[in-house]
C-alpha cells in the first residue's frame, strides 16, 4: 500500500507542478481533462476502487477523494489566476493617452439685454407688476396722439421716428414705436384701474451715432389708482433700483422735465461714483441721469378712456441697454447689435442663471 | 439755449455764485448742459509784462527774461522768438495747469537756468492755434489782471436745454423769472415805455389771413444811422455764438435772445408799397438773407410788399430787402405767426431759424406791442432816427384759460406738502394771478401769464408749484405690493421665450440681437419685403424693411465673424419678425444658425448636417413645451431652403418650426459662405397648455411587464419618407407600441433602382400581462400590413 501512496504523492506533485505551469485557460484545460477528464489519471484510479477489497477501499477511498479534491480547488485557482492576469493583460493594452483633448461642449450666452429684461420683469414682477406687450409697428394714435403729443407739435420731431409705408385706418402712416408708451395706451384702453403694470421691448429712432443706435429698448411701468403719487413712484423705483444694483443704498433725486404724457414730469438721477473710470451706483458724488417719469398727464387718461378726476398714476420709462452697460460695464452700445461672437461670449450670460429675487437677479 | 450771467443779471438781481445758478436752474427743470467759465479755466493765467529779456548762457534759442507779475519780478526762461522786454503778455506761475500742453508747471532748471513759471501762447491757452510765440496783449492792461478779465471772457456761458413746452425760456427774461420764483434772486427787468410815433408810418400793414399771422405791429423810423453795433453787444452776442452784423439786425437778435421775440427790419427804401402778411402763391420765390432762393407755397405765411414775395413770416427775411450801412429808413416788424404754421414751413423749407425756432414753440403773445416799443427803444439808442407811430394790425391772440385749482392737489399728485399761500406766491411769482373761487371754497381761480400757454389744467399748476418748491421734498413711500397669489405676470409666449432661449444657449447657441430691419432684397429671399413693410425714411438702405426671419442678419453676422477669423459661429436670435403690417403680423421667433465650420478633431466626426439643426429645434420645441411626438414631418419648399434639405415641423395646418440648410443661391445673395444650417420656431403657433384645475400631475404609470422590442426592415420606394413609415408603424396598435426608431436606412447594391431599405425597432410594452408568442406574432403582423398599406413597400427578409 505504500507504493500507492507514493505513486499518488508523486502524482498529485506532477499535477500540481503542471497546473502551476499551465500558462492559459487551454492549457490548463488540458491538464483537467488528464487528470479529472473521464479517461483521465485520477478518475481512473477512482474507477479501480471499485476492483478493491472493502479494507484497501477503505484506505486508498479517502486518499483518492482528498487527492481529487485538492487538484479541482488547485485548477480552479489557476483559473482564476489566469483570468486575473488575463484581465490586467487586456486593460493595460487598452490604456489610451488621457491628455487627449475631447470634443469641446458648446454652451452659449444670453444677451445682456434679455438678461436686464429679466432681472427687471422678476424684480418688478415680485412687486405685483403685470408684464404687457405691444407691436413694434404702432398707429400714430398710440404712439403720439393719445399720449398727447398734439399733431404737428415740436415734440413729435424730437422723437426722429421712423414711418413705414404702411398707414391706418385714418391714412396715417405707421410708424416704428418710439417708445414703449403705446403698451401703456394699449394696456389703459383694454383694462379699467387699479392698473399695475411693465412692459418692455424694443423701441426705435432714426438716430445712429457713439451713442444711439437706431433700435434699442426700454422698459417701463404704470401704476393707475385712486391715490398713487409720485412719492409712490420715488419709493418705488428706490426699491428697485436697489434690487437691480445689488447694493443697499441708493439715493434718487427727481428733476423737473417736460415729457407730453405726464405732468408733473421728472427726469431720475441716481447717485453715483464716477472715480476709478467705472460707475459706481449708491453712494458718491455724482448723479447719473437714468430715468424720465411723471403722473400720467390727464389728457392720456382721458384718451384711453379712463376718468382723470378718479383716477391717477404714475408712469415711468428707461433704456435697457443703457442700464446693461452701468450695471455690466459694457463701454459702447453699437456692440450690442453686432453679433460679435467675441463680445457675445465676453458680455453674455449662462443660460443656467436664472435672475429671481432668491438666487441673486444678476 | 445760451445766456451769459452779466445778460442774466440785467433782469436778476443775485448774489449767487455761477455753481448755485447752475444748480437751481437744474433743479427747477433748466437743465444746463454745459457752463463755460473762462474766469475758472484760466483761474491762475494774469497779465504780465517783460521788464528785460537776454539770451540764455547755455541755450541759442532760449531767452532768460525777468517778468513782472502778480507775483513780483520772477526770472522766467522764454523759448518764444517774440520774447522782448516791454512785451504785455500772458505769466502761469509754478503749479498751474496748462490746457494746450497737458502739463502742470514745475520749478526746474531748463539747461542750467532756474525758470520761475512759464509765458503761455495762445495754443498752450487753447484760445487759438498761434504755438509760434507767446501772446501779445494790450500794452494798457495792468499787470496781475486776470488773463479772462483781460481777453473779456469773464462773463461765463451757460447753456441749457429748453423743453419745447417752454418757449419763455428762449428769452434771458424768461430764465430770470423762474430763478426770482425758486429763490435765487429778484426780477429786475426794466419796464418799457410806449414811445409816441412823431407822424403816421407812410408804409401800412394789411393781414389778409389772420389765422397764420394774427396781429402785425409795425413802425416807420426814419433817419437812422446803421453802423456796427456797440461793443458791449457786440461781446453778448459773440459770447452766445451769434456773428456781430450791423447795429440794426444785432437788435434784432438780441431781442430774440433776451425775451424770446423774434423781429425783423426791413429797409423802407426798398420796400414798394405797403406790407402784407398773406399766404403764399404757386410760383413766387424770393431770395431769403442764408443766400437760397426758397419757392414759397399756399401753405406757407408770406410778408409781402405791393410787388413781390419780401420774406416768410417767422421763418426768414429777403435779401432784397435787409438793411445794410447805407440804410436810413427801416420798416420794424413784430408780429404774431401761428406755431403750427411756422413748425410746417421750417419743416418743408428745411430752415431752422432762431426767429422760426421760437415761433414754432410759440412765442408770448402778449408782447407783441411791448416788443416793438423796445426794439424801437434800442434802434432810437443805438441807431437815432425819428419814429412814427406804431401801426397795429389784428388782434392779440386769446390769453390762456383760468384754471379751477385746489392746491391740495399738490399734495395728492405730487406727494409735496405746500400750504396754500405759499402756492399762490409760488403762483405770482411765476406770473399767474389767482383769486379763491369763492368764499367757502378752498378752490382757487388762476389765470396763466400769456408767455405760459402750455399750462391748460390743475396738473399743469402741481408741477409749476411743486418744482418751485423742490422735488427733493417729495417723501419715499414704501412701495405696495400686491396682496396675495398673482398668476405669472409673463405671457405664455413670452414665458416661452424665455425658456427657449435658454434651450437654445445650452445647446451651444450664443443668443444675438439683431436690427428689427434689414435689406429690402435679404426680406424678399427670406419671403418678406412687401411694400407696406418698407420703412418710408430708412437711415440707410440696409435698413429699409421689417424683417420677414431674423435668419439673414443672422447669417450676415456670422459672415463677418468669419471674416474677423472666428468661424463656426452658432448664433441664435429670440425676437420678433414681421409678416404684415397688422398687430398679429409681428410674431415671436426662436431663429438659429450654424455657420458651421467645426474644427477638426482626432475622433472621427460625422459632417454637420441639417439632422444637427433638426435635433437642436426639437429640443428647443420639447424645452418651451410643445408637443413633440405629436408634430408631424416633411419637406419644407421655402424658397430660402436648400431643395430637398430642409422640413417642416407642422401641427394640423400650423407649422410650428422649420430647418434646413440656406439655399446656395441665398447665401450668395447674402455674401455668405457656406454651407449654413438653421432653424427657425414659430413660437405664437404653438398651442397654449391646456388650463388645468391642479397643478397636480397624473399617477405615475410604471409597469410590472418588461417591454421587448422586434426589429423589421421594408423596401419602399425612395419617395417614401421615414416620418410616414414610422408613423405607419405606430398606428399599427396604439396600447402596445411604446416607441418606434428608425435604425437603418440603406440604398445600394443589393436595392432595386428607386427603392431603400428602412429598418426600425418597435418596442412592446406589455401592459397586464406578459405577451404569448401568438400574440408578439398577431402584432409583428398587424405592423407589417400597416406599414405594406401606408408605404406600399415589402418586409425586407
Amino acid at each position: 500500500m505504500d507504493a500507492l501512496t507514493n505513486d499518488l504523492d508523486a502524482l498529485e506533485r506532477t499535477l500540481a507542478a503542471r497546473i502551476a505551469a499551465a500558462g492559459d485557460e487551454a492549457a490548463l484545460e488540458a491538464v483537467r481533462v488528464e487528470a479529472l477528464g473521464k479517461q483521465g489519471a485520477i478518475s481512473g484510479l477512482m474507477k479501480s476502487l471499485g476492483t478493491m477489497s472493502p479494507d484497501q477501499r477503505k484506505e486508498v477511498g479517502p486518499k483518492l477523494n482528498g487527492l481529487k479534491d485538492r487538484v479541482s480547488e488547485a485548477i480552479i485557482a489557476r483559473k482564476a489566476t489566469l483570468a486575473e492576469a488575463a484581465l490586467e493583460a487586456q486593460l493595460k493594452a487598452e490604456a489610451v493617452d488621457v491628455t487627449l483633448p475631447p470634443v469641446k461642449p458648446r454652451i452659449g450666452t444670453l444677451h445682456p439685454v434679455s438678461q436686464v429684461m429679466e432681472e427687471l420683469a422678476a424684480i418688478f414682477g415680485e412687486m405685483g407688476f403685470a408684464l404687457e406687450e405691444g407691436p413694434d409697428i404702432e398707429t400714430d394714435f398710440n404712439n403720439f396722439t393719445a399720449l398727447n403729443f398734439p399733431p404737428k407739435h415740436p415734440a413729435r420731431e424730437m422723437h426722429d421716428t421712423f414711418f413705414l409705408n404702411a398707414t391706418d385706418e385714418t391714412g396715417a402712416r405707421k410708424v416704428l414705436r418710439t417708445h414703449t408708451s403705446p403698451v401703456q395706451v394699449r394696456t389703459m384702453l383694454k383694462q379699467k384701474p387699479p392698473i399695475r403694470m411693465i412692459c418692455a421691448g424694443r423701441t426705435f429712432r432714426k438716430d445712429s451715432d457713439a451713442t444711439h443706435t437706431p433700435m434699442f429698448h426700454q422698459i417701463e411701468g404704470l401704476v393707475i389708482d385712486e391715490t398713487t403719487s409720485m412719492a409712490d413712484l420715488k419709493g418705488t423705483l428706490i426699491a428697485v433700483f436697489k434690487a437691480f444694483f445689488e447694493v443697499d443704498e441708493v439715493e434718487v433725486r427727481f428733476r423737473p422735465h417736460h415729457f407730453p404724457f405726464t405732468e408733473p414730469s421728472a427726469e431720475m438721477d441716481v447717485r453715483c461714483d464716477r472715480s476709478g473710470g467705472q460707475i459706481k451706483i449708491g453712494t458718491g458724488d455724482d448723479w447719473l441721469e437714468i430715468l424720465g417719469s411723471g403722473m400720467v398727464h390727464p389728457n392720456v387718461l382721458r384718451n384711453c378712456g379712463i376718468d382723470p378726476e378718479k383716477y391717477q398714476g404714475y408712469a415711468f420709462g428707461m433704456g435697457v441697454d443703457r442700464l446693461a452697460m452701468l450695471k455690466y460695464g459694457m463701454p459702447d452700445l453699437r456692440p450690442f447689435f453686432d453679433g460679435d461672437t467675441r463680445w457675445l461670449k465676453h458680455y453674455g450670460f449662462s443660460p443656467f442663471l436664472l435672475p429671481g429675487l432668491a438666487q441673486g437677479v444678476g | 439755449m445760451k445766456f451769459t450771467l452779466s445778460w442774466l443779471k440785467d433782469h436778476l438781481q443775485t448774489d449767487a455764485t455761477i455753481t448755485e445758478i447752475v444748480e437751481r436752474m437744474t433743479m427747477i427743470g433748466l437743465e444746463v448742459e454745459d457752463v463755460e467759465d473762462a474766469s475758472a479755466k484760466f483761474a491762475q493765467f494774469s497779465v504780465a509784462r517783460i521788464v528785460s529779456a537776454a539770451k540764455h548762457p547755455n541755450a541759442d534759442k532760449l531767452q532768460v527774461c525777468q517778468v513782472e507779475t502778480k507775483d513780483g519780478v520772477k526770472e522766467i526762461v522764454c523759448g518764444a522768438p517774440n520774447a522782448r522786454a516791454g512785451l504785455v503778455t500772458v505769466y502761469a506761475p509754478i503749479g498751474a495747469y496748462i490746457p494746450g500742453s497737458g502739463i502742470t508747471l514745475v520749478e526746474k532748471p531748463v539747461r542750467g537756468v532756474v525758470s520761475n513759471g512759464m509765458l503761455c501762447s495762445g495754443a498752450e491757452l487753447e484760445l487759438d492755434t498761434d504755438a509760434d510765440g507767446i501772446m501779445e496783449l494790450d500794452a494798457s492792461l495792468a499787470v496781475g489782471t486776470p488773463l479772462a478779465e483781460a481777453l473779456n471772457l469773464a462773463d461765463p456761458v451757460i447753456d441749457f436745454e429748453v423743453t419745447p413746452n417752454r418757449p419763455d425760456w428762449l428769452g434771458v427774461q424768461g430764465i430770470a423769472r423762474d430763478l426770482a420764483a425758486a429763490g435765487v434772486g429778484k426780477p429786475t427787468t426794466k419796464p418799457i415805455m410806449p414811445i409816441s410815433g412823431r407822424y403816421k408810418s407812410p408804409v401800412n400793414v394789411t393781414i389778409e389771413t389772420p389765422q397764420a399771422c394774427a396781429m402785425f405791429t409795425g413802425r416807420y423810423i426814419r433817419g437812422v444811422k446803421n453802423g456796427p453795433s456797440p461793443a458791449w453787444l457786440q461781446q453778448r452776442l459773440r459770447a452766445i455764438g451769434l456773428r456781430p452784423r450791423s447795429a440794426l439786425v444785432d437788435i434784432t437778435n438780441y431781442i430774440a435772445f433776451d425775451r424770446g421775440r423774434p423781429l425783423h427790419v426791413y429797409d423802407a427804401a426798398k420796400l414798394k408799397g405797403d406790407i402784407h402778411a398773406r399766404m403764399g402763391r404757386e410760383g413766387e420765390n424770393f431770395k431769403a438773407l442764408d443766400g437760397n432762393v426758397y419757392e414759397v407755397t399756399p401753405a406757407m405765411c408770406v410778408i409781402a410788399d405791393d410787388a413781390r414775395v419780401l420774406g416768410l413770416g417767422g421763418v426768414i427775411g429777403g435779401e432784397e430787402t435787409g438793411c445794410s450801412e447805407s440804410t436810413t429808413d427801416v420798416l420794424l416788424e413784430c408780429a404774431y405767426f401761428d406755431p403750427v404754421l411756422i413748425h410746417e414751413t421750417g419743416r418743408a423749407t428745411g430752415i431752422v431759424s432762431d426767429a422760426q425756432y421760437r415761433f414754432a414753440r410759440g412765442v408770448d403773445p402778449g408782447f407783441v406791442v411791448p416788443g416793438a416799443e423796445l426794439a424801437t427803444r434800442m434802434i432810437l439808442d443805438l441807431c437815432g432816427g425819428e419814429p412814427s407811430e406804431l401801426v397795429v394790425v389784428g388782434e392779440t391772440p386769446a390769453q390762456p384759460k383760468p384754471v379751477l385749482f385746489d392746491p391740495d392737489r399738490v399734495r395728492a399728485l405730487a406727494g409735496i406738502d405746500v400750504k396754500p399761500t405759499r402756492a399762490r406766491a409760488i403762483l405770482k411769482d411765476l406770473g399767474f394771478e389767482s383769486s379763491p373761487e369763492g368764499q367757502s371754497s378752498k378752490k382757487l381761480i388762476v389765470e396763466p401769464p400769456s408767455w405760459r400757454r402750455d399750462v391748460e389744467g390743475p396738473a399743469d399748476l402741481v408741477e409749476e408749484i411743486a418744482r418751485i418748491e423742490g422735488f427733493d421734498k417729495m417723501p419715499a413711500n414704501e412701495p405696495s405690493r400686491a396682496k396675495g397669489y398673482r398668476a405669472p405676470p409673463a405671457s405664455v409666449g413670452e414665458s416661452r421665450i424665455r425658456v427657449g432661449r435658454r434651450a437654445a444657449a445650452s445647446l451651444g447657441y450664443l443668443e444675438a440681437v439683431t436690427w428689427s430691419f434689414c435689406p429690402r432684397a435679404h426680406a424678399q429671399a427670406f419671403g418678406g419685403g412687401a411694400e407696406r413693410l418698407m420703412v418710408a425714411n430708412p437711415i440707410s438702405a440696409e435698413l429699409d424693411c421689417m424683417r420677414p426671419s431674423a435668419l439673414p442678419n443672422l447669417l450676415v453676422a456670422a459672415q463677418k465673424n468669419a471674416n474677423r477669423g472666428f468661424g463656426d459661429a452658432r448664433l441664435f436670435e429670440a425676437g420678433p419678425v414681421y409678416l404684415d403690417d397688422t398687430d398679429a403680423g409681428q410674431q415671436r421667433t426662436i431663429a438659429a444658425i450654424w455657420h458651421a465650420r467645426p474644427p477638426r478633431h482626432w475622433r472621427a466626426t460625422v459632417l454637420p448636417d441639417i439632422f444637427d439643426a433638426k435635433r437642436d429645434c426639437l429640443a428647443v420645441l420639447e424645452a418651451i413645451g410643445a408637443p413633440v411626438a405629436s408634430l408631424q414631418n416633411a419637406p419644407d419648399i421655402a424658397a430660402h431652403w436648400r431643395p430637398g434639405k430642409a422640413g417642416a415641423l407642422r401641427l394640423g395646418n400650423k407649422t410650428l418650426a422649420v430647418f434646413g440648410e440656406i439655399h446656395p443661391r441665398v447665401l450668395t445673395a447674402l455674401d455668405v459662405e457656406g454651407p449654413a444650417f438653421a432653424f427657425e420656431i414659430f413660437v405664437d403657433a404653438i398651442p397654449a397648455p391646456r388650463a388645468k384645475p391642479t397643478r397636480a400631475k397624473p399617477p405615475l404609470e410604471k409597469l410590472d411587464q418588461m417591454p421587448l422590442s422586434r426589429d423589421f426592415a421594408f423596401i419602399v420606394d425612395d419617395g417614401v419618407t421615414a416620418a410616414d413609415l414610422v408613423r405607419a408603424a405606430f398606428g399599427a396598435d396604439k396600447t402596445l407600441i411604446a416607441d418606434v426608431g428608425l435604425f437603418d436606412v440603406y440604398r445600394g447594391e443589393r436595392m432595386p433602382a428607386g427603392k431603400k431599405s428602412l429598418a426600425i425597432e418597435v418596442t412592446l410594452q406589455p401592459r397586464e400581462k406578459t405577451l404569448t408568442d401568438a400574440e408578439i406574432e398577431a402584432v409583428s403582423a398587424k405592423i407589417v400590413s400597416a406599414v405594406m398599406k401606408a408605404t406600399g413597400g415589402t418586409l425586407r427578409n
